[in-house]
């Protein structure tokens, strides 16, 4: 049942096998990885065998006929890029939302990997006002770092704001499964910080098929690439949510008949979200493609498969936590880390920023102990009382994320602490440091 | 004739192939693809279909793509000039490709065939010679690089001739040999061994009776890791892994080292590129790069290559050790390579161990750290593989399949924990649950006490026992309070701290502190010891806390000075008057 269009391609009507996800037909000539379509829905070839081809369908299957029409298009999936893509918001195929057309030079997603020594070292600071982040946890171009959080915390708001704040020359967002209510605040923050022209945003949110959440993430770094290498921008990438990113890929391995590895994830978890984050990174001639993301946790559980393969990827992880002491939310220096944060503190920043914010961390897990002791109902020694004072306004002046100042009065804050708290020697960082600024701020 | 075939289905980067002919398990193929040949490996033949797993990704090919067989196992080149390159899984020189991206089927090679190396002789016209005889010498870098008769060559043969030194290019002859038939082979200055079969061409492996030093003190003082002896480090993220596989290629007192970055990050790989060629080797005054050699198969690398990338760097390991050297191999993170055999196994559809692993795994995994150690070569030398491998555990539970059998091979066992790492106690390997069978050797202890000091294992084995004392104190303050324990469990607890603080724990970023020698760290245990042993007066827990805080302080600030300069001596002297202050007499 094999009829001609088009040149280059070919037209089947007769599958022999629908799942929920996928379709099989008997084609040839056919592309790994090659894009279709089905019915007039998007699909991808996931499996051959001998003339025998199957299919994922990204919006599903329903109401698939078996003589339902099949073209193959010859290609991987496309992203067309150019300086058109600004201010503009596409669906997970890459199609603009607002009804128009994009020219530009068609780009397969998901492309190869950078030679690992034709990067550079990423050495720039990415200064967000929020000390939680810029003192404890800083951030640097071309670093991978999402936000572990459970739903209900403030993700979207703080990683709205570090974008903003960020100095970026585009920031695209990938809206993995965005509620709408999201999507539109997003949009509304962006409007009003009168960024919208910098924004690139591909969404895919709950209204639309799961399997299609799959295309997002590489939409969106396909744009990023084409900004970072051939624009030479500093291109912020957002995606949010990758657990659900992480989902759709278990859902297609399931259908797929794939054996799950733990926590019913594809046992290719790892190499398929380090794809993703991989694709942050400095280049020598100043393009870069830095990637905040959000992984939701359930119950605050980082042992689970998806943020657990994500922290083994991710140049660190920045926890929320609401601090019921202050009743704000912080930034949780114990358990956020960025690991790039080596390559600025102390050389972009002041040279003692290091041993004040480990110092600062010490005396907050002291007063962590102090509070276990206090909620077992032993007494508390003079010292601890002052390390509960101490957390107390640590938290408020610097670890919450309504925190706004640069990082000098960061440490200037940390040591007017310190002074108000403790003596040099139980603060314990470096005499020389002590000498120079214990009494200067 | 070479064996051909053609593509038959495709299922990611798994490929089944009909074959025309004779083909063999692990046997490399090029598979035609556009104007690319991506290479790939037999995993599992079944008929005429042979299985194969592409090392590249295989979006766009088709069925009926010609296959063309090579009749050998995937291979490496040995040869001088390896040293301060950077390969990918399969040896590929990373310099030469051309572009920002790597491009399917961009194969470069490893050695540079027009570099000249200056040759020296070292056997003689009429010697016998046999695989992994020195035949001469050249130097690269800094070391001299012996040419050796080829491993492949079994049996023994004679030197009909060899140059009398001179400018030689890898692919130079630069001798001849006959065998005892007398048929004569040419021999250039560089080899092909397939990586997963070890070279074996030495007289004798011994149990390892020497230490490494790697200048972190908690390995060397606690836990030492035998020269030619191997060690694993699991840690869950953020434990700090990287930094101290890092820090410990920086500072280890080896010849050279070679790094299989293995399904990590790109940037860490970067960071090696950028700040190696930097940083001076503390022993040889040299660049660190000199003596490094990275094989990266970053985790956005093809999966296939990842196990090919260990077993690379593990074949460049036992060349070297083959010239009489001290090699240290680090692999970050084997965790990596397994879950690579277990995507495959998968895909295979192949019964699945625990947790999805191949039920091969323990084997594989043992099979590969037996390939570490320090032998007597055929000539009397020695040369040394000491091999380091990291370990990520899912959800860091140490109970899982990599962990356990990784357990099984390696002799030193540290154990990154995650609660010290959260109190940024770095190094966070735990001091209690950590071990290094080593210690346990009688020979390693002779070998310690008449190299660092006579008392040396009795006082290691006394902080050991003030670490445990004190943990226990620790746990009965915890429950008891404060004030419900006798106040010798406060001095219990501090005396264990002193040594978490001063011994334990190291700036991994401070130029002095991180890096401590063996004579220095001696110096600071006798010192700590002393402070451990004196009696003190004290007329309340309260009391205890503030004292114990300053003379850690003391100590840290010992830590950041060079050692046995005037500010070391200022500060050991204030610490001195610290301890006199309620010291009873």
């Amino acid at each position: 049942m094999e009829k001609n269009s088009k040149a280059f391609q070919r037209v089947y009507t007769k599958l022999f096998q629908l799942t929920k996800a996928t379709v099989s037909l008997y084609a040839t000539g056919i592309g790994y990885e090659e894009l279709a379509i089905v019915d007039g829905r998007l699909a991808q070839v996931v499996k051959i065998m001998g003339d025998m081809v199957t299919l994922q369908v990204f919006a599903g299957t329903e109401g698939i006929a078996t003589n339902a029409e099949v073209i193959f298009t010859g290609k991987a999936p496309t992203l067309k890029v150019s300086d058109e893509l600004a201010g503009r918001f596409f669906n997970a195929y890459g199609e603009p939302l607002d009804g128009g057309q994009v020219m530009g030079q068609e780009r397969e997603i998901g492309g190869p990997s950078v030679n690992p020594v034709r990067r550079k070292q990423p050495s720039e600071l990415i200064a967000t006002g929020i000390a939680g982040i810029d003192l404890n946890n800083s951030l640097v171009t071309g670093q991978k770092i999402p936000f572990f959080a459970d739903p209900d915390q403030p993700f979207n708001q703080v990683m709205a704001m570090v974008a903003l704040r960020a100095k970026a020359d585009k920031i695209i967002l990938a809206g993995i499964g965005l509620t709408n209510d999201d999507y539109l605040y997003f949009k509304q923050i962006f409007d009003n910080a009168g960024a919208l022209d910098r924004i690139v945003g591909f969404i895919n949110t709950t209204e639309n098929p799961p399997v299609e959440r799959l295309l997002v993430p590489d939409m969106a770094l396909t744009a990023a690439e084409y900004f970072a290498v051939e624009k030479h921008q500093k291109v912020l990438v957002l995606l949010t949510d990758m657990t659900l990113y992480a989902d759709a890929l278990s859902i297609v391995s399931n259908r797929m008949d794939q054996i799950p590895s733990k926590d019913s994830m594809p046992g290719s978890l790892y190499s398929d979200l380090a794809r993703l984050y991989e694709k942050a990174v400095q280049f020598p001639d100043g393009g870069s493609i830095t990637i905040i993301a959000v992984t939701t946790l359930s119950g605050g559980d980082i042992t689970h498969a998806i943020p657990d393969n994500t922290g083994y990827i991710t140049e660190g992880q920045l926890f929320l936590r609401k601090d019921t002491d202050v009743g704000k939310v912080i930034v949780d220096p114990f358990r956020s880390l960025s690991r790039l944060k080596q390559l600025v503190i102390g050389k972009k920043t002041r040279q003692d920023h290091p041993q004040v914010m480990n110092a600062a961390v010490r005396l907050y897990a002291d007063a962590a102990n102090a509070k276990t002791k206090l909620e077992n109902g032993f007494d508390l020694t003079n010292y601890d009382e002052r390390t509960l004072d101490f957390a107390k306004e640590y938290s408020e002046k610097l670890l919450a994320i309504d925190v706004n100042i640069d990082v000098d009065t960061m440490l200037e804050t940390a040591y007017s602490l310190f002074r108000k708290y403790f003596s040099p020697a139980e603060v314990g960082i470096r005499q020389e440091f002590i000498e120079k600024y214990w009494n200067q701020s | 004739m070479r064996t051909i075939g053609k593509v038959t289905g495709i299922i990611s980067n798994l490929v089944i192939v009909e074959v025309e002919g004779r083909v063999s398990q692990n046997e490399i193929c090029f598979i035609e693809h556009s104007d690319a040949k991506l290479m790939a490996e037999v995993i599992k033949i079944l008929g005429k279909k042979a299985y194969v797993q592409v090392f590249e990704s295989t979006r766009g090919l088709r069925v009926g793509s010609p296959v063309e067989f090579v009749d050998h196992m995937l291979e490496v080149t040995l040869g001088p000039g390896l040293l301060s390159k950077n390969y990918d899984g399969l040896q590929n020189d990373l310099d030469k490709m051309e572009g920002v991206f790597l491009r399917k089927g961009d194969y470069t090679a490893p050695l540079d065939n027009d570099k000249l190396f200056a040759f020296t002789p070292l056997a003689k016209v009429g010697d016998k010679v046999s695989a992994g005889s020195w035949l001469g010498e050249v130097k690269e870098n800094w070391i001299s690089h012996k040419i050796m008769l080829p491993f492949k060559m079994t049996g023994e043969y004679t030197l009909v001739s060899i140059k009398e030194g001179g400018e030689f290019t890898v692919v130079d002859t630069i001798a001849v040999v006959k065998d005892k038939d007398g048929t004569e082979y040419p021999i250039t200055m560089s080899q092909k061994w397939p990586v997963k079969i070890p070279i074996r061409t030495y007289k004798d492996k011994p149990r390892p009776f020497k230490i490494m030093e790697t200048g972190i003190r908690v390995m060397d003082t606690l836990n030492p890791l035998a020269e030619g002896g191997t060690g694993f480090i699991p840690g869950p993220f953020g434990s700090g892994k990287t930094v101290l596989q890092h820090n410990i290629s920086k500072n280890a007192e080896a010849d050279l080292v070679i790094i299989a970055a293995c399904g990590e990050r790109a940037n860490e790989v970067v960071e090696i590129f950028t700040e190696f060629p930097h940083l001076d080797d503390p022993r040889s005054g040299r660049k660190l790069m000199e003596r490094t050699t990275i094989i990266a198969n970053t985790s956005n690398m093809p999966v296939a290559a990842r196990e090919a990338s260990v077993y690379t760097a593990m074949t460049l390991a036992e060349y070297y050790r083959s010239m009489g050297l001290k090699v240290l191999l680090l692999a970050d993170s084997t965790s990596r390579w397994a879950q690579a055999l277990r995507e495959m196994s998968n895909r295979m559809e192949e019964l699945p161990g625990p947790d999805g692993f191949p039920m091969d795994l323990p084997a594989i995994i043992s099979n590969f750290y037996s390939r570490a150690g320090f032998v007597y070569l055929n000539n009397g030398q020695t040369g040394s593989i000491t091999f380091i491998g990291t370990v990520s555990p899912a959800g860091g539970n140490l109970k899982e399949p990599v962990t356990e059998s990784t357990k099984k091979a390696a002799r030193c066992f540290y154990a990154l924990s995650q609660a010290r790492a959260d109190s940024k106690r770095y190094p966070a390997i735990d001091p209690i649950d950590s071990y290094s069978k080593y210690l346990e050797y009688p020979e390693i202890a002779e070998y310690l006490n008449k190299t660092v000091a006579p008392n040396w294992t009795a006082n290691v084995f006394e902080a050991k026992d003030i670490l445990l004392r004190g943990k226990e104190a620790h746990e009965q303050i915890n429950i008891l309070g404060d004030d419900g324990v006798p106040l010798n469990y406060h001095l219990k607890y501090w005396k264990a701290e002193l040594i978490d603080f001063v011994i334990l724990q190291q700036d991994a970023f401070d130029k002095i502190d991180s890096s401590s020698r063996l004579n220095r760290q001696h110096y600071m245990l006798e010192k700590v010891l002393w402070v451990c042993n004196t009696d003190f007066q004290f007329d309340s827990f309260e009391e205890v806390n503030p004292y114990f805080k300053r003379v850690i302080n003391q100590f840290k600030q010992m830590n950041y000075a060079e050692f046995e300069s005037d500010n070391f001596v200022k500060y050991e002297n204030e610490l001195d008057n610290i301890i006199q202050e309620r010291k009873i007499a």
